[in-house]
């Protein structure tokens, strides 16, 4: 002690050592918890936002947020059921790994374990295969949710392309999982799917080169590490299921949930603020030092306070309501249907028809045109396409309302017609008529691989929307015919695929029709 | 100026105007970075790309000729070839089909994919459906010791025949 300082008065009795160790471990429970969740059950709006912002898993929802973004009209809960089938897969996918061998000679008998003796293991295993399904559905969905509200223009446009970005790592997802349980089914879908990873040949081919460039086969060897599906194929498929795109899509979440608050939360159509409220600034007390560092608005700042709610308990509840009821859908499914297991692959012998999961079916029926176009030509200009969509459509009418309005209806209502009539005159003609090997058989290839008839619908829906485009006067008329037809595209060639594709790839009304082996 | 409280954080004032001689000494330093990172990432890249096949030999002995002189076709199936005896000599036909690798079946006067529909003639030429070229024609030998061999990755003009 400094010795100028004033005397001290003389210190309090301290109680006893023991003691104070009973009082303090009597307090224990109360202290523990109060260092672990920092304040009480929220009573006003300001400690609403505190069990908000305090809370690290909480702090990527806004303190406030709009209240229309809580409607489910605004985004009908699909990322939020996205989100937490990925992680329900996470989860199954890791009980799933514990008893798994990625290796030909055991990886059909452990799924046959998993199946028949592992507690659980089946109920595991459904839930993954339908989580699978279901997260992919919605992407797909979430997708055209976030495009006909026009949720990628400015300032959202990147977190479009990041999107984009996972659309494709869930699909990369779900095909690497497709080979690990190794029965006939995987190993023949794998097959075609390393040969598509190998058509660009069919262009090198043409033009003499492959012996000097070979993209096609350098990508199917660091696909299967071999010239066939094997052993190396299924240990890649493995790292790759398990690690590198599961490791990529989490990152990719993280960034896309970290711009939805960056751009200024989801969109929602412009209200004109209403000015004769009272505006109790009240919260967030912590985030105006941000302001001049980020660019666009956070809810905060461009709305008047009463637009917004706080997001504890009204966005947190409709998160765990909308949680809850995913889970427990697929828990029901899990419990209700089994996930399907084909015999072991038998390399000799194909599958009769060997048809890809429903989401590449679509795929399959244009790679039955041409295996380039098909199965790499085509997938990457729509995604190309619908990537750069929020660069070249930047009007700023009408962001946050479905279709655009009125207007945008009709135009998506007429594409969807247009395109149906387009994909199934195209698929008849293509059933009844052949196409040019069978009137010219000696055409080249190259001929084919340009004209066939997925590029010639792709033509047709390119212009299509520039006509469109060019009619209402406005690109994001254009978009939305664009992306209407490729939305009915898919589902039509997917339900065609399903459907009407048989034994051999041949035309059939029904299966009831399939001849009997 | 801004007036707010700090200054506007995104105006070029705060910072001095750049100095060309320095933004070149930076832009180097940043760029030889990336083509660093690139050439690393392009080492790194190799590591998938396999230098040797785990496949094994892809010359495959298959019992002395005189085995398949007597019909005119012999189906291997374990080896995915057809191996066609005629008064020219000797030639072997690949039964994967060259669109997307399904096993072809064959017809009395050809040859068929069950998976999309290819149809190929008795000589492998495409007729219809999806595939880009024919079946593919494997090299045949005669080993020292007198037996067979075909070279399942060597592929030869369609003409070739092997005198036995």
């Amino acid at each position: 002690m400094n010795p100028t300082m004033a005397p001290e008065t003389p210190p309090e009795k301290k109680p006893k050592a023991l003691r104070r160790f009973r009082r303090n471990l009597a307090e224990t429970p109360r202290l523990f918890r109060d260092s672990l969740v920092r304040h009480g059950r929220p009573t006003s709006d300001r400690s609403a936002s505190q069990a908000i912002f305090t809370n690290f898993f909480l702090h990527i929802i806004p303190t406030r947020i709009d209240r229309y973004s809580l409607r489910i009209r605004a985004t009908l809960g699909l990322g939020v059921i996205t989100t937490v089938l990925f992680l329900l897969l996470t989860g199954t996918g890791i009980a799933l790994m514990i008893y798994y061998k990625p290796s030909t000679a055991e990886a059909y008998n452990s799924m046959k374990d998993i199946h028949y003796v592992v507690p659980t293991g089946r109920f595991m295993r459904n839930i993954h295969r339908w989580a699978a399904h279901g997260m992919v559905a919605c992407v797909f969905l979430h997708m055209a949710r976030a495009f006909y509200t026009g949720a990628y223009k400015a300032p959202r446009e990147f977190n479009w392309v990041i999107g984009m970005g996972l659309f494709v790592l869930t699909l990369f997802l779900s095909f690497t999982g497709y080979l690990l349980p190794w029965d006939q089914l995987a190993f023949w879908a794998v097959t075609i799917g390393s040969e598509i990873a190998q058509s660009p040949r069919e262009l090198t081919d043409a033009l003499g080169i492959t012996q000097w460039f070979d993209p096609g086969g350098a990508q199917k060897h660091i696909l299967l590490g071999a010239n066939h599906v094997g052993e190396e194929a299924l240990i890649r498929f493995y790292v790759l299921h398990v690690i590198v795109l599961p490791l990529a899509t989490t990152v990719l979440l993280g960034v896309h949930f970290w711009r939805i608050r960056k751009d200024g939360g989801l969109t929602r159509p412009a209200r004109p603020v209403v000015h004769d409220r009272i505006v109790a600034q009240q919260a967030p007390a912590k985030t105006y030092g941000l302001m001049a560092v980020v660019r666009g608005r956070t809810p905060a700042v461009d709305r008047e306070m009463a637009t917004t709610v706080p997001a504890w308990p009204n966005a947190i509840f409709a998160i765990a309501a909308l949680s809850m009821l995913t889970m427990a859908v697929m828990l029901a499914l899990g419990l209700v249907l089994d996930a399907p297991l084909k015999e072991e692959a038998n390399p000799a012998v194909p599958e009769n028809p060997a048809k890809a999961p429903w989401y590449f079916l679509g795929l399959q029926e244009l790679v039955s045109y041409s295996a380039f176009m098909g199965g790499i030509g085509i997938p990457a200009l729509v995604v190309l396409g619908l990537m750069l969509v929020p660069y070249l459509d930047r009007e700023r009418e009408n962001i946050g309302v479905w279709f655009g309005g009125r207007q945008g209806k009709y135009v998506c209502l007429l594409s969807a017609v247009f395109t149906a009539a387009v994909v199934v005159g195209i698929l008849a003609f293509t059933v009844t008529q052949g196409w040019l090997r069978n009137w010219y058989p000696d055409i080249p290839q190259v001929v084919i691989t340009f004209v066939n008839p997925g590029t010639v619908m792709l033509v047709i829906f390119a212009l299509w929307s520039f006509a469109i485009m060019s009619v209402s006067n406005s690109t994001r008329m254009g978009a939305l015919a664009v992306f209407t037809c490729f939305l009915i595209a898919f589902i039509i060639l997917t339900y065609f695929a399903i459907v009407h594709r048989g034994p051999n790839w041949d035309f059939y009304w029904s299966q009831s029709q399939w001849p009997r082996h | 100026m801004s007036t707010e409280p700090g200054g506007d954080l995104q105006s070029s004032q705060r910072f001095a105007p750049p100095q060309e001689r320095r933004d070149f000494l930076g832009l180097a330093a940043i760029w030889s970075a990336v083509g660093a990172c690139a050439f690393a990432l392009i080492g790194a890249l190799r590591l998938p790309m396999p230098s040797v096949f785990p496949e094994s030999n892809p010359k495959v002995k298959l019992g002395p000729p005189s085995r398949f002189l007597d019909a005119e076709v012999t189906a291997l199936p374990e080896q995915r070839l057809w191996v066609y005896s005629t008064s020219e000599g000797m030639y072997a036909i690949s039964a994967v089909c060259t669109h997307l690798g399904c096993i072809v079946a064959k017809e009395e006067d050809g040859y068929f994919c069950p998976c999309h529909g290819s149809r190929f003639d008795a000589m492998g030429n495409v007729v219809a459906g999806p595939a880009p070229r024919g079946l593919v024609y494997l090299e045949l030998s005669i080993s020292p010791d007198g037996q067979l061999v075909v070279d399942r990755q060597k592929e030869v003009a369609a003409a070739v025949r092997l005198k036995a």
